[in-house]
């Protein structure tokens, strides 16, 4: 990534100005037209660089307060359709495969978030019936110790 | 039920419409607002209330941090209870440490990092280890992403 590229993603993901014409605004940090910076973005947008734009919401101030990450011991050989399919339930947000060590089996990871622990625990039963895996375990966050959004391309790295 | 969270019915509606996304337009929040009968200000001034308020966290461009050559894991520590404040000092000191929940089992101590490489990763998990002196870590790198989409359903919760 060129230097102007890496500027840019900082300035559209962490200090996106909520202005009415917000590209040229980023266009001026940069010493870029507002039409060069809608291109720039439609390009990150189009190599999956740029996912969307969008908001992240902070989950507790909008209702849901009950975090709960669901993991699972599923067979190799049924990760990918497992996988596929929890994913494709509107409840779970995020839908890993991750290593797993002798001390913790667990392959596949799930995050739901709801306004209630009952909710959590019903869906989680939900999702088990549904893939046929009964190994799992729900482990409810209990208190936030650090949420910061993502910095790129500070110094450090 | 949710719970209310002083969150109006039009906070709902322009929060579930910022979660479905805008478009790299010139007046991205005015073809918002058309979708709900707003107009761009009135949409704009709504946006800044609700960030300054804490419902917003973020707003702008999601970016796929893998996509840019970031590479992410998540961990987990066995932390003794009364030991647990001061262990979140050590792990939250890093930059890269982007969540740290205390969760409901054993290992108790749940944290991601995102950085450059997995060398970074491997530098701050030994530092965060020699500092604490706890060595129950479990280290569990991602080898596939089936989903991520952090929306909520706002309109569906009342």
């Amino acid at each position: 990534m060129t230097e102007t590229e890496q500027r840019l993603i900082t300035e559209l993901g962490e200090n996106f100005p909520i202005e009415p014409r917000p590209f040229a605004v980023v266009g001026a940090r940069l010493g870029m037209t507002e039409d060069q910076v809608i291109a720039h973005v439609k390009e990150f947008m189009a190599r999956g660089i740029i996912r969307r734009l969008s908001v992240a919401l902070r989950h507790q101030n909008v209702g849901f307060t009950a975090n709960a990450m669901v993991v699972w011991k599923v067979p190799p050989e049924r990760l990918e359709e497992i996988g596929n399919m929890l994913a494709s339930f509107q409840e779970v947000t995020h839908c890993y495969e991750r290593l797993t060590t002798p001390e913790w089996p667990y392959n596949l990871y799930t995050v739901i978030h709801r306004p209630h622990r009952e909710e959590c625990l019903a869906i989680a039963a939900r999702l088990s019936e549904a893939v046929q895996i009964k190994e799992y375990r729900v482990l409810f966050s209990t208190q936030e110790l650090k949420r910061s959004n993502p910095q790129y391309f500070t110094e450090r790295g | 039920m949710a719970a209310d969270h002083g969150l109006s019915e039009a906070d709902r509606q322009l929060l579930n419409a910022m979660q479905e996304g805008f478009l790299p337009v010139p007046n991205p929040f005015k073809e918002v607002g058309a979708r709900l009968g707003l107009t761009e200000e009135e949409v704009i001034a709504e946006l800044r209330r609700l960030k300054e308020s804490g419902a917003i966290r973020r707003l702008g461009a999601i970016i796929d941090s893998r996509k840019i050559g970031y590479t992410g894991t998540l961990c987990a520590m066995k932390v003794p209870e009364e030991r647990i404040d001061e262990a979140a000092a050590v792990i939250n000191s890093f930059p890269e440490v982007t969540h740290n929940y205390v969760r409901e089992h054993d290992f108790n101590v749940w944290f991601t990092i995102l950085a450059p490489s997995s060398a970074r990763i491997a530098e701050i998990l030994d530092t965060i280890k020699r500092e604490t002196g706890i060595t129950e870590l479990l280290n569990l790198p991602a080898q596939r992403i089936f989903k991520i989409r952090v929306n909520f359903d706002l309109e569906g919760e009342r």
